[in-house]
């Protein structure tokens, strides 16, 4: 049997102390966590920014490594700092020697990057080696231009590797979130499928357990199945629980799609054991003639100023959509042949849905929140067109017009915020690799 | 005999998520399962419907599975907005799920519901 703790669904989101140290008790031969994806947004990958702050990770990287330290066990961390961009393994390395020098750890740590060379991508769509995941576009050339960083998601290949060379701390760029889970396992010799299964139940956490929250789960694999406990004794895994969160995130609930192969989940089989626990089997990988990694990349589409406002005048709500149209033409105009690109989100009306959101018109509605914001190529343009946009808004009149000194209630002076850089996916397909682990250098350090 | 009730009244979770950030993906979970196997059988959870529910064309349908294992339905759009396109309002795809809530569903035959 192998055993695998995982202490949160995002490294950096949280857990209990607690729960962690019941969880180390049950012998766990390695603390794995994953501590990002795309869910987030393109933003974090465009622009190498962490998803948490510096203080909570180290908080958790503090608690995790003293457990695993205290052990002697393996601690893997993959796709560091959220998008797994190398300048965000670099910044959780620089944690993780923080936090061995202020307790007194020395440890082998191997550090694996994920990025991906815009000319290496290149190389592939000239061998027609690239094809589109769920994008719903071509990657060209011209994409490519556009696109500000590439990470591929790792399979368990790189991080077995720097297990199998002594690794006692592994920090992996962007991973298949799954197999940064399920990689010591298959490096122990487990089945693939079977680990896989349970790594994609394990790195969100406690989030298959009732009630669900960020909190320590464990995973118990045998030859033939796994089995699934919460940390926390307050929280159990029911067959309710873990066959919901086997839904989660992904549309074909039967076949999960992986670098180098999909598990089948078509005949898996959920038992509880007792109160706490279920019994998970019937997972099988089918391995993919041909290995491909699934790229991601962000471009930086330009720089975003917004502004919030409240919308309280009837007369003003009743004509809203009128009023702000003719804003955002105006704006448009005024700032030609500059691009800027004003957007309104209505909170109140179909802030929410937007084109999804079936009640129609403003429904009777006593107040509005209104959220205006412009991007444009730089940030003093989209600033200069989000205030002239507010601006026009507040003293714009209407017939029927009953209150002439302003029409918005901003909550903030100043009222219109630099929201920086914009990032949209430029990137989201599959890229044939020449094998599991040529994209993916190992580094080693003694700390 | 027959009787409407809205799919909330029948469902034990029903909830919206990104499948990547070009999908949408909703699922309707059951606690038991005469309540699933009712829901099922009426057949109201099809691509059709599911594109009158949201107002998008049937192709932007992807997938619906339905789970007999797991007492669960999912459906899977295509996102009308790619995640952090201009316009997108929602980063996570996590607050769609509403007019699902709504679903009126025509219970026929012996199944009764628990009183709300």
């Amino acid at each position: 049997m192998i055993s695998v703790l995982t202490p949160t669904g995002t490294l950096g989101y949280g857990f209990d102390p607690a729960a962690l140290a019941r969880g180390m008790r049950f012998g766990p031969q390695v603390i794995a966590v994953d501590a990002g994806s795309t869910d987030p947004g393109p933003a974090y990958l465009g622009s190498a920014e962490p998803l948490c702050s510096r203080r909570v990770v180290k908080g958790e990287i503090a608690q995790l490594l003293g457990a695993a330290r205290s052990v002697g066990i393996p601690l893997v961390i993959g796709s560091a700092g959220g998008s797994g961009r190398g300048e965000l393994v670099d910044w959780t390395v620089d944690i993780v020697r923080e936090v061995a020098r202020e307790l007194g750890f020395r440890f082998r740590l191997a550090r694996i990057y994920a990025d991906i060379a815009h000319e290496r991508v290149e190389q592939a769509l000239a061998r027609d080696e690239i094809e589109d995941f769920e994008a719903g576009f071509a990657l060209t050339r011209e994409a490519l231009d556009d696109t500000a960083a590439i990470v591929a998601q790792m399979g368990w290949e790189p991080i077995a590797e720097a297990l199998d060379a002594g690794a006692e701390v592994v920090v992996a760029g962007r991973a298949c979130d799954d197999l940064a889970i399920a990689a010591y396992p298959i490096a122990a010799g487990a089945d693939i499928g079977l680990a896989t299964h349970m790594g994609k139940i394990l790195e969100c956490g406690a989030f298959s357990a009732e009630p669900f929250a960020m909190d320590v789960m464990m995973g118990f694999l045998h030859d033939d199945h796994f089995v699934l406990e919460p940390g926390s004794p307050a929280r159990k895994a029911s067959l309710k629980s873990v066959a919901a969160h086997s839904l989660y995130e992904r549309e074909n609930p039967f076949l999960q799609r992986g670098p180098g192969g999909s598990v089948d989940l078509s005949g898996c089989r959920f038992e509880a054991e007792g109160d706490r626990r279920v019994k998970v089997s019937g997972a099988r990988f089918l391995e993919d003639p041909v290995y491909r990694v699934k790229l991601e990349g962000a471009g930086l589409k330009g720089y975003r100023t917004l502004c919030m406002a409240g919308v309280r005048c009837p007369t003003m709500i009743e004509r809203l959509d009128e009023l702000l149209e003719n804003a955002r033409r105006k704006t448009v105009a005024h700032f030609a042949p500059d691009p800027v690109t004003p957007s309104f989100r209505v909170y109140g009306h179909d802030g929410v849905m937007a084109e999804l959101e079936p009640f129609r018109g403003n429904g009777g509605a006593h107040e509005l929140g209104l959220l205006m914001d412009v991007t444009a190529p730089t940030q003093e343009l989209a600033h200069a067109a989000c205030h002239f946009l507010s601006g026009h808004l507040l003293h714009v009149a209407w017939p029927g017009q009953v209150n002439t000194s302003g029409n918005l209630a901003f909550p903030y002076s100043p009222s219109d915020i630099d929201a920086g850089a914009v990032y949209e996916f430029t990137v989201y397909h599959l890229m044939k690799a020449e094998s599991p682990t040529e994209l993916f250098p190992i580094h080693y350090d003694d700390v | 005999m027959s009787e409407t009730r809205p799919l909330a009244e029948l469902a034990a979770i029903i909830r919206s998520k990104n499948a990547g950030p070009f999908r949408l993906t909703f699922d309707v979970l059951f606690d038991d399962e005469p309540a699933f196997l009712a829901v099922v059988a009426t057949g109201v959870i099809n691509p059709d419907a599911m594109a009158a529910l949201f107002g998008v064309e049937r192709t932007q349908v992807s997938s619906i599975h339905v789970l007999p294992e797991g007492l669960a339905i999912k459906i899977t759009l295509l996102r009308p907005r790619a995640q952090c396109a201009p316009g997108e309002t929602d980063v996570y795809g996590c607050q769609q799920h509403v007019p699902l809530m709504t679903l009126p569903v025509p219970l026929e035959g012996n199944y009764a519901p628990p009183a709300a």
